[in-house]
């Protein structure tokens, strides 16, 4: 029953049996996304299916939903990333990153690129141009901050960095600050 | 003999009873123990406001100083039950103010609370002291004003995770300046600006401030002018923090921290900046509580190394952005750690970035005095919950929360039936359990074996028949709640011992397979629980069918028969 499909497939239905409600997950399903947390979008990504649309899963309380997982609800943000060397660029939604970790791990999987949230080990260095128009290295503002102020990203080889005297280290916030 | 004890000497006996369950027992022994106990008991815990009515409670204990309630069901605080369910705190105040109840002390969880409700309590107990408020709603900072203004000998206000409507009053501004008494507040939950010159001011003149938890709206600046007059706080919550290092305000706030050698608990950081967190590395030695699970902006490796220098944690609440590998640097840093909880920071179940099996068995070899645990992983395996079992064994909570909810363990495919077996078996203290994954019967046959404490079950998409809900409801004899969703028990195992829910404070059924035939049996047969069906259907139409299955259901023992405030969509059976 409500095992295999985790919800939407159950035949749990508040119509009167062989009337009312026909289509018995449907309108469960209408009942069920009326409610469902409303930053979830289930186009994007191919991610596993369905199992956002059960209600109330993850067991997180509503006010940590609401206060951790996004700024604000239903607002996507879209930014083109290009990298050095690629053909085509791709885009990134912001309003579904958690924070620099997320991003990087996803830009990562988009342009194999590994290596972009490690210290040395990396050729690239991620950039962005931010809302005036000036290319700022990723990740010295606050996440919340940057994610507003990005309009998009470039992924950028460190050899074209040299002559800013971007260390490995600095890119990784504030390790070279030991007290 | 002990019978013809002067009462005096009874009462100074009691005195001593300070725990809930244990003056509960003495109040059974006779009657005049029973009478000396409910004259001598300060402070009345009520685990769920429907279970008895405010007079009856102020009849019995007419010298109750300090009053916990609780009102909605646990299930709650997933979306699952409606607005205007209920969980009003306003009779209680009403019937306690009526009462000239001597109150100081009050303690709400998942109720709602309206600005009336604030108001009269602020005018109605003049020793009032402490106000506690946890998961409520209702309220605006209108209400807060009128007890800051009004609570000549406030200590504590205390708002944890609440829906509140924010005015943009000044109600920090109410705190009168003779106003000295506070020692613990807490507003991190509200949204709005505060008046932040009064704030200084405020916690200036309290010298016996301990605990300053902030919201996100007291800037940097502020922040360390206030940890500057109070560096004798023991705990401390800051959601706004410095973003620029290079800033005269991160220099300053970086001399005030290492001043601050009392803090031993910190949280907040909501809108940090990761090379900023080096400010902080001067308290951190001595901390034992940290909450960093409103922090997204902290990653993996700045995250780890300020755990390595928290050597003394008890309490570590964060992101599952730390990984695995990030729990094994907890592992071998915080020996003394008892209570972690690790909270999903993705919702979407990407596969992304989240914590496994491994990191669960590191922490358990790390830390031996583990008695507590909130986990949300990836996922999960049997091997794993049994090795974790073995390491510790003094767990008092266990809730793991796989994001896929039937998923089998990682390694075999198997069900998690095994891994928490061993769990129940070894943790012989285990007062509240929550499963997740793949689950068959089996699992509630073990639980029902071992788990001889359980005080409170969650399950969720588990079981294959009645007799999983069967094991529980025989096997746990302290079972008090039982909360269920999404698997297949029905009326059977609802109906086949119905004097158990006596003995319990709540059960909720949701998704499951009763019946609206079988709860009204229930309910006959049992006039002393309140058996609650809760329904959204638009398409009811009448009554329905005794064969319909019931999409929420929840029942609690009660003496005070169906409550009147009940709303159109519940129905008491």
């Amino acid at each position: 029953m409500a095992k295999d499909g985790l919800g939407l497939e159950t035949e749990l239905t508040l119509a009167l049996p062989g009337g009312g409600g026909s289509d018995p997950s449907g309108s469960m399903e209408k009942k069920e996304k009326k409610r469902v947390f409303s930053e979830f979008s289930s186009d994007e990504t191919t991610m596993v299916e369905n199992k956002n649309e059960v209600v109330g899963w993850p067991p997180v309380c509503s006010y940590r939903r609401k206060n951790s997982f996004s700024m604000e609800e239903g607002t996507k943000m879209y930014v083109k990333v290009s990298m050095d060397g690629a053909p085509f660029l791709r885009k990134i939604d912001l309003s579904t990153r958690e924070g620099y970790s997320c991003l990087l791990m996803d830009l990562e999987k988009l342009f194999g690129c590994y290596g972009i949230g490690e210290e040395d080990s990396s050729e690239y260095v991620p950039i962005y141009e931010d809302k005036d128009g000036d290319w700022m290295l990723v990740g010295d503002v606050p996440w919340q901050m940057f994610s507003r102020s990005c309009k998009r990203l470039r992924i950028m080889k460190r050899l074209d960095a040299k002559g800013i005297g971007l260390h490995a280290k600095d890119f990784h916030k504030g390790i070279s600050i030991e007290a | 003999m002990i019978n013809y004890f002067p009462e005096e000497v009874l009462w100074h006996v009691f005195s001593f009873l300070t725990s809930h369950p244990d003056r509960n027992a003495a109040s059974l022994v006779c009657k005049s123990w029973y009478n000396v106990e409910r004259f001598s008991r300060g402070k009345v815990f009520i685990g769920n406001c429907y279970a008895i009515s405010p007079e009856r409670m102020i009849s019995r204990f007419p010298r109750v100083r300090s009053l916990t309630l609780k009102g909605k069901p646990h299930f709650a605080d997933f979306n699952l039950i409606p607005q205007d369910w209920g969980g009003n705190v306003y009779p209680w105040i009403v019937a306690m103010a009526k009462g000239s109840t001597n109150l100081e002390e009050l303690r709400l969880k998942r109720m709602v609370v309206s600005d009336e409700s604030l108001e009269l309590l602020a005018k109605s107990f003049p020793n009032f002291k402490s106000l506690v408020l946890v998961s409520c709603e209702g309220f605006t900072t209108d209400g807060l004003a009128a007890i800051a203004s009004n609570c000549r000998f406030l200590r504590e206000l205390d708002l944890q995770e609440n829906e509140v409507e924010d005015r943009r009053g000044q109600w920090l501004s109410c705190f009168p300046d003779s106003c000295t008494s506070l020692s613990s507040l807490n507003f991190a939950c509200l949204k709005g600006e505060v008046n932040v010159a009064a704030l200084e001011r405020l916690v200036a003149r309290c010298r016996n401030l301990r605990s300053l938890r902030l919201n996100h709206a007291v800037p940097p600046d502020a922040l360390q002018k206030i940890l500057a007059q109070a560096p004798q706080l023991v705990d401390l919550g800051a959601d706004s923090f410095v973003h620029d290092p290079e800033s005269e305000t991160y220099n300053k706030l970086k001399n005030v921290m290492q001043k601050c050698s009392s803090i031993r608990s910190l949280s907040g950081f909501l809108d940090v900046n990761a090379r900023c967190l080096p400010s902080i590395y001067p308290i951190c030695i001595n901390l034992t509580s940290l909450n960093l699970s409103y922090a997204p902006g902290i990653y993996s490796k700045e995250l780890v190394k300020l755990i390595h220098k928290c050597k003394k944690l008890q309490r570590l609440w964060i992101l599952d952005t730390i990984g695995d590998k990030g729990l094994g640097v907890v592992a071998s840093t915080c020996k003394e750690l008892q209570e972690l909880r690790v909270f999903p920071s993705d919702l979407h179940v990407v596969g992304n970035v989240a914590v496994t099996e491994e990191g669960l068995v590191a922490i358990s070899a790390g830390c031996p005095n583990l008695n507590s645990l909130l986990y949300f992983c990836q996922q999960m395996t049997n091997a794993a919950l049994i090795t974790v079992a073995k390491n510790c064994p003094n767990f008092i909570r266990f809730r793991l929360c796989t994001l896929n909810p039937t998923i089998p363990d990682a390694v075999t495919m198997q069900p998690l039936d095994e891994g928490f077996g061993a769990i129940v078996q070894s943790c012989k203290g285990l007062k509240r359990l929550s499963v997740s994954g793949l689950l068959t019967d089996q699992v509630f046959l073990y639980i029902g074996m071992y788990a001889e404490q359980l005080e409170m079950l969650s399950i969720a998409f588990a079981g294959d028949s009645d007799k999983g809900m069967l094991y529980v409801l025989n096997g746990c004899k302290k079972l008090k709640k039982l909360e269920i969703r999404d698997s297949p028990f029905g009326n059977m195992a609802l109906l086949a011992d119905t004097g158990k829910y006596e003995t319990m404070r709540s059960l909720w059924m949701s998704s499951c397979g009763v019946t609206f035939g079988g709860c009204k049996t229930l309910a006959e047969k049992m006039p002393r629980l309140n058996v609650e069906i809760i329904n959204e259907g638009d398409e009811m139409e009448g009554r329905p069918d005794d064969r319909q299955k019931v999409e929420k259901m929840y029942l609690y023992r009660t003496l005070v028969g169906p409550r009147k405030d009940a709303p159109d969509f519940v129905w008491t059976l």
